[in-house]
């Protein structure tokens, strides 16, 4: 009996499985567990290695602390500025049609495709000291690069997208009809947006904003270009982790697997929500390539 | 246009190209600008040297190398998790998320601590001959971690879209697994393959948190482009030879960018016909 039953996937069959399925298993568990489970526990085994104490100290050192805040804050700044940015391109991309639009489409997804590094190269080349604002924003002694607006502005680039990317694509298959209604009935643009859009893409505006808040924490070559690595000003999480671990001793690199590990807890966390929200509402998402 | 009755066309067209014009679009032609008017003698000072020729050879080379196993392993997992049911299956499936979720700094050093050579794989390497850490093996890790999820992702949607009556026409028709896999199952997903790998291959170019711990940043040997950048641009002073090589890796970028769209245009006629 041929082996590659295509209707398996209908129907759960437990261990039940063929000699051919069980060795790709075998070795689908093999890659995950050892190109990604791995590296997920080593952080955690590393930042616990040299005892609890060490972690504590770590995690309490003033710089240490400063930095969590600095990643809350530029979080707090860049997470619904983008979030604002993609409710408005998803309504342009899916209620009008104009002239560039499939351009603009491409636009949007542009920074994902950016070295990180470039995206903080070039905050520098419009930002820095001799760059094309740079004199004037000089002049009036404005700080953006080396200060925590150049940080903003870099997390703001990689984590452009994220937003857009969830809700354009659902709303275009969800079509545009209630709104149409609505409209008919005598709402208002804000009313239908409130009252009819946003409920119907709510969880899908969650995810995006879940994968956007991931990526604008845990960021790190684009922000390590523009942040001068100041500890205690402008490190923010990822940046500290790397300024500790190149301290190079082994109470530094414990150090900064401890720091690590907060950066890795909130993976932890990220990746669990973002299941519950598939597993609970995946019918209410978009189900286009995924590529964050 | 009778879509125009909708109200909000022009702020949300404002918001969006404010701040794509502010954010993205500006700050690229501010590279666009300044590699054009370096001249040709920075161009060739920077393209022209050594060090940076490895570079370019590394991050590019590397970035192939390490799509191609992406590929390889990532239509293993698809197939694996879209086809078959076993314990630990959704685990699985949610943790081929990681190497987005992660931040690019931690999977740089979890990674050198797992391959350093006291690490917990690198110890067992190390008896192999085989070192991993600090050498341009370590690069294409750090290169396949970081480009798997593009794939399985990619792939996932469509294995679970495949008609299954094609197979089972060519099953029926004789052909053997292998035949089935071969003749069948890899035409229909080649297109998507081909998406996988250059998206892949996009976030392998432009990495760099995740590798420059496992390199060691030697010269001429495990230096990527990305870090030569960081470099020129800590070296303070002129920024025309980073924005040399920052110019390089964004036309890279957008020609794969370019690859991917012409690619999935090619997908869809092909699902169409099909």
């Amino acid at each position: 009996m041929a082996t590659l039953d295509s209707h398996a996937t209908y129907r759960p069959r437990g261990l039940g499985v063929s000699v051919g399925q069980g060795v790709l298993i075998a070795l689908a568990l093999l890659c995950v567990a050892g190109l990604l489970l791995l590296p997920l526990l080593v952080v955690f085994a590393e930042a616990f290695g040299k005892g609890w104490a060490v972690f504590v100290a770590a995690i309490a050192d003033p710089d240490a602390r400063t930095a969590v805040w600095l990643t809350l804050t530029v979080a707090a700044i860049a997470v619904p500025a983008n979030m604002v940015f993609g409710l408005a391109a998803a309504w342009l991309m899916t209620h009008y049609d104009f002239r560039g639009k499939q351009l603009l489409g491409a636009l949007i997804d542009l920074p994902f495709s950016v070295s990180p590094v470039v995206a903080g190269l070039v905050c520098v080349l419009v930002y820095g000291v001799n760059g094309w604002f740079g004199g004037w924003l000089d002049a009036h002694g404005v700080r953006v690069i080396f200060a925590v607006p150049g940080l903003v502005l870099a997390t703001v680039f990689v984590a452009f997208p994220f937003v857009a990317r969830e809700l354009i694509p659902l709303m275009q298959t969800l079509g545009n009809e209630e709104e149409h209604a609505a409209r008919t009935l005598g709402a208002s643009g804000w009313q239908i947006f409130f009252r009819v859009t946003l409920p119907k893409v709510r969880w899908a505006l969650l995810y995006g904003v879940l994968l956007s808040n991931a990526r604008s924490m845990g960021e790190f070559g684009a922000v390590s270009v523009v942040s001068g690595h100041l500890p205690g000003l402008t490190n923010t999480l990822p940046l500290q982790v790397d300024q500790v671990y190149n301290g190079g001793s082994a109470s530094a690199i414990a150090a900064a697997f401890a720091l690590a590990s907060l950066l890795a807890l909130l993976t932890l966390l990220t990746l669990l929500i973002k299941r519950l929200v598939e597993w609970r509402h995946g019918g209410e998402l978009a189900h286009p390539v995924r590529r964050h | 246009m009778r879509n125009r009755a909708m109200p909000g066309f022009g702020l949300s067209l404002g918001i969006t190209l404010a701040w794509l014009g502010g954010i993205v679009l500006l700050p690229l032609s501010a590279l666009a600008w300044k590699a054009g008017s370096v001249g040709a003698s920075t161009w060739w000072a920077q393209i022209g040297s050594r060090r940076v020729l490895y570079a370019l050879q590394l991050s590019f080379g590397g970035a192939l190398v390490a799509a191609a196993i992406d590929v390889l392993l990532g239509l293993l997992l698809a197939w694996v998790l879209v086809r078959y049911r076993f314990p630990l299956r959704r685990v699985c499936d949610a943790l081929v998320d990681l190497p987005f979720a992660l931040p690019t700094a931690v999977a740089g050093i979890a990674l050198t601590a797992l391959y350093a050579p006291n690490g917990w794989i690198g110890r067992l390497l190390q008896p192999l001959g085989v070192q991993v850490a600090y050498t341009r093996l370590g690069v294409l890790l750090a290169m396949v971690f970081v480009g798997l999820p593009f794939v399985v992702r990619t792939l996932q949607p469509v294995l679970e879209s495949l008609e299954h009556e094609v197979e089972e026409a060519a099953r029926t028709l004789g052909a053997s697994r292998w035949q089935n896999f071969r003749r069948v199952l890899l035409p229909m997903l080649m297109p998507t393959l081909l998406t996988g790998f250059a998206l892949a291959l996009a976030r392998a170019v432009g990495e760099y948190g995740s590798v420059i711990y496992i390199s060691g940043n030697l010269p001429m040997r495990t230096e990527i482009v990305p870090l030569l950048i960081v470099q020129k641009i800590d070296a303070g002073g002129d920024t025309g030879p980073a924005a040399v090589l920052g110019a390089v890796m964004l036309a890279a970028s957008l020609l794969v960018l370019l690859t991917v769209s012409l690619l999935q245009r090619w997908n869809r006629r092909w699902m169409e016909v099909g």
